[in-house]
């Protein structure tokens, strides 16, 4: 058995994001870029499986559509454990080029389980895991919480509204995995860190696909108004604050 | 002259970071309270390979630099040296001298398990009236047929209770003075070994630091390090390399009371305004960075020089006192910050100020390291 796991490189989650060019494209510069979280802790829970599978899921590979400068991320993923990685080397333009990017190698050798995170720390646009599927014409379990292999059966279960939902289903499926499927990402060790450069990265060309989503502006959140102290004993001031520069009165 | 990190690097120093920020964290107050060994964060670290970084890996060991030692060093002591300085005594001073000096059949037998953590190490020089002056060893190892006979007692040993191998400096020819100093290879089980009582000491608290008594232990004749005499000069070489360790220790120490500064005092608000508005903290803020970022330069500079063969010994003393007694002015300054918040155990900072109060006195002190640097300036 084969599982694949989709990363996706993105700013480190403590990054003050800025905007340039009239706030129509994302400032790069001095970003610390990471394995999205969600894909992180896929990645976590693949390893287990592995792990607990007594031999039967032989390898771990992860997908990344990216150009040649998510390979630290990519090359984390192999230090952290998986055992060799698939970069398409195209700038991952929007949902639709990514899971048409990915499905197209994944086409030509297929997984047995496919593993996303349910959203990207980025974008937040919980497309790619959803769109993959139906590229690959495959099921799909979104929301995935849990991840059991017993034999050929899979349980699975997900949150819904008030309680959980538990399900079976057979190989091949993909899952868009949320939290609760791995507690904590796991920290590479320094001989995953050593092995990380001898694993195989293989890079696989794009092929055309056109992205679906123009961007036209992005805009940040308005900064925290200041907090301002009016004295207990001044409730003229209150007021006037209230009427004159809130406006709520 | 390049001054970037290699992606490997930086994903040990991201590793540390992770560890000590997620995990050492938790429960490192309380560790300082009892006074207690932090057991399962050396297993833990054992795992990810921390103890045994710097080793080659044909001996079981991470294959690291210094660089990366340094880095993760850092980060580490950000928020627990006592775990600092179990995996600095254990690369720096036990398994470095075993590797650079020891037969294949003492890293066979010795280093392996203590670089892949399976053992850890301990480094026996200090005595009771030996310091600051290692010359004048009182243990002794006399010369028998197959062994030498081990008496004496050795004080302020890291690691003397959790350690399975013992590294130990004893004189054996006294007339010959420090030529006539061996060092050993002391499987801490040997009969005659026993321990005083744990030291209470007043930071690093969790580590595990005993005084060790030596009385008519048989040591096989294989078990020495170099040749005859060579006992003063390995003590020596190796503290060279481990001043780096704890070099950067006082670095990780100081850098993570700034790090906690900056946070208080941006949110802490007096007259007015938090209280990093004020140029009083500000400057003092600015100071701290000054001092963190030469010693952190320094602590580069010397893992740099011994990561590509030169020699590093005068610039590891500079590093190791510069970084000791900038900690100790970072983290009273930081104490001073968070004021009456800084003076509890809540906030850390005042921990950091008790642990780095040790890197000015251990592994050579400040004043001995000033020997070291002048000796090397007006050499001729």
């Amino acid at each position: 058995m084969k599982i694949l796991v989709c990363i996706s490189n993105v700013p480190d989650t403590t990054t003050k994001i800025k905007f340039v060019d009239n706030n129509t494209k994302f400032d790069t510069n001095g970003i610390q870029w990471i394995i999205n979280p969600w894909d992180e802790l896929a990645l976590t829970r693949a390893l287990q499986l592995k792990e607990e599978s007594n031999g039967a899921i032989e390898k771990i590979t992860v997908i990344n559509v990216g150009l040649i400068d998510s390979e630290p991320t990519i090359r984390k993923a192999l230090a952290i454990g998986a055992d060799d990685a698939i970069r398409i080397n195209a700038e991952p333009l929007d949902a639709y080029s990514v899971a048409a990017q990915m499905a197209e190698v994944i086409k030509k050798d297929p997984y047995d389980i496919i593993m996303a995170g349910i959203e990207s720390s980025d974008y937040n646009g919980s497309l790619v895991g959803g769109m993959l599927a139906e590229f690959l014409d495959i099921p799909s379990v979104s929301s995935v919480s849990s991840l059991n292999i017993d034999g050929g059966n899979v349980e699975l279960s997900r949150e819904i509204s008030g309680g959980k939902e538990i399900l079976e289903t057979k190989v091949p499926f993909l899952a868009i995995v949320q939290k609760g499927i791995a507690i904590d990402p796991r920290i590479p060790s320094m001989r995953g860190i050593m092995m990380a450069r001898k694993k195989p990265l293989n890079v696989s060309e794009p092929i055309e696909v056109d992205s679906l989503t123009e961007y036209s502006v992005y805009e940040l959140p308005k900064p925290k108004s200041k907090c301002k102290m009016v004295d207990p004993e001044n409730v003229k001031e209150l007021i006037d604050l209230l009427h004159n520069e809130a406006k709520i009165i | 002259m390049n001054f970037e990190f290699s992606e490997e690097q930086l994903m040990i120093q991201q590793a540390a970071r992770d560890y000590a920020q997620r995990e050492l964290i938790k429960d490192v107050i309380e560790r300082d309270a009892k006074a207690e060994f932090p057991t399962e964060h050396v297993k833990n670290l054992t795992e990810l390979g921390f103890m045994g970084m710097v080793v080659d890996t044909k001996y079981d060991g991470g294959g690291m630099d210094t660089v990366s030692y340094v880095l993760a060093m850092e980060e580490i002591c950000k928020v627990d040296s006592s775990l600092g300085v179990i995996i600095s005594v254990n690369n720096s001073l036990v398994c470095y001298g075993i590797e650079e000096f020891g037969t294949e059949e003492q890293k066979e037998k010795y280093l392996k398990p203590l670089a892949s953590g399976e053992k850890l190490g301990a480094f026996l020089l200090s005595e009771p009236e030996a310091g600051s002056d290692a010359t004048h060893q009182r243990t002794t190892a006399e010369e028998k047929d197959d062994h030498y006979l081990l008496n004496g007692t050795k004080n302020w040993i890291t690691n003397a209770n959790c350690a399975s191998t013992y590294v130990v400096i004893a004189q054996t020819h006294p007339e010959k003075r420090h030529k006539g100093i061996n060092a050993f290879l002391v499987d801490k089980d040997s009969p005659g070994i026993s321990l005083g009582p744990h030291e209470d000491k007043m930071g690093m608290r969790s580590s595990d630091t005993h005084s060790v008594m030596f009385t008519d232990v048989k040591v096989p004749k294989e078990n020495r390090i170099g040749e005859d005499g060579f006992g003063f000069k390995f003590a020596m070489k190796t503290l060279d390399g481990g001043r780096i360790g704890i070099a950067a220790q006082a670095l990780g120490i100081a850098s993570g009371a700034m790090e906690r500064a900056i946070q208080y005092s941006k949110e802490r608000k007096a007259f007015g305004t938090e209280i990093a508005n004020h140029q009083a903290i500000a400057f003092k803020l600015s100071d701290m960075a000054v001092k963190i970022e030469n010693a952190r330069n320094l602590c580069l500079k010397s893992a740099w020089l011994k990561d590509n063969k030169k020699p590093y010994g005068l610039m590891s003393a500079m590093a190791k006192q510069y970084a000791a007694d900038i900690a100790m002015e970072v983290t009273t300054e930081a104490v001073q910050i968070f004021g009456g918040y800084g003076y509890v155990k809540e906030y850390h900072v005042e921990r950091l100020m008790r642990e780095a109060k040790l890197t000015q006195i251990y592994e050579g002190t400040s004043e001995v390291q000033k020997i070291v640097i002048s000796r090397a300036l007006l050499r001729d």
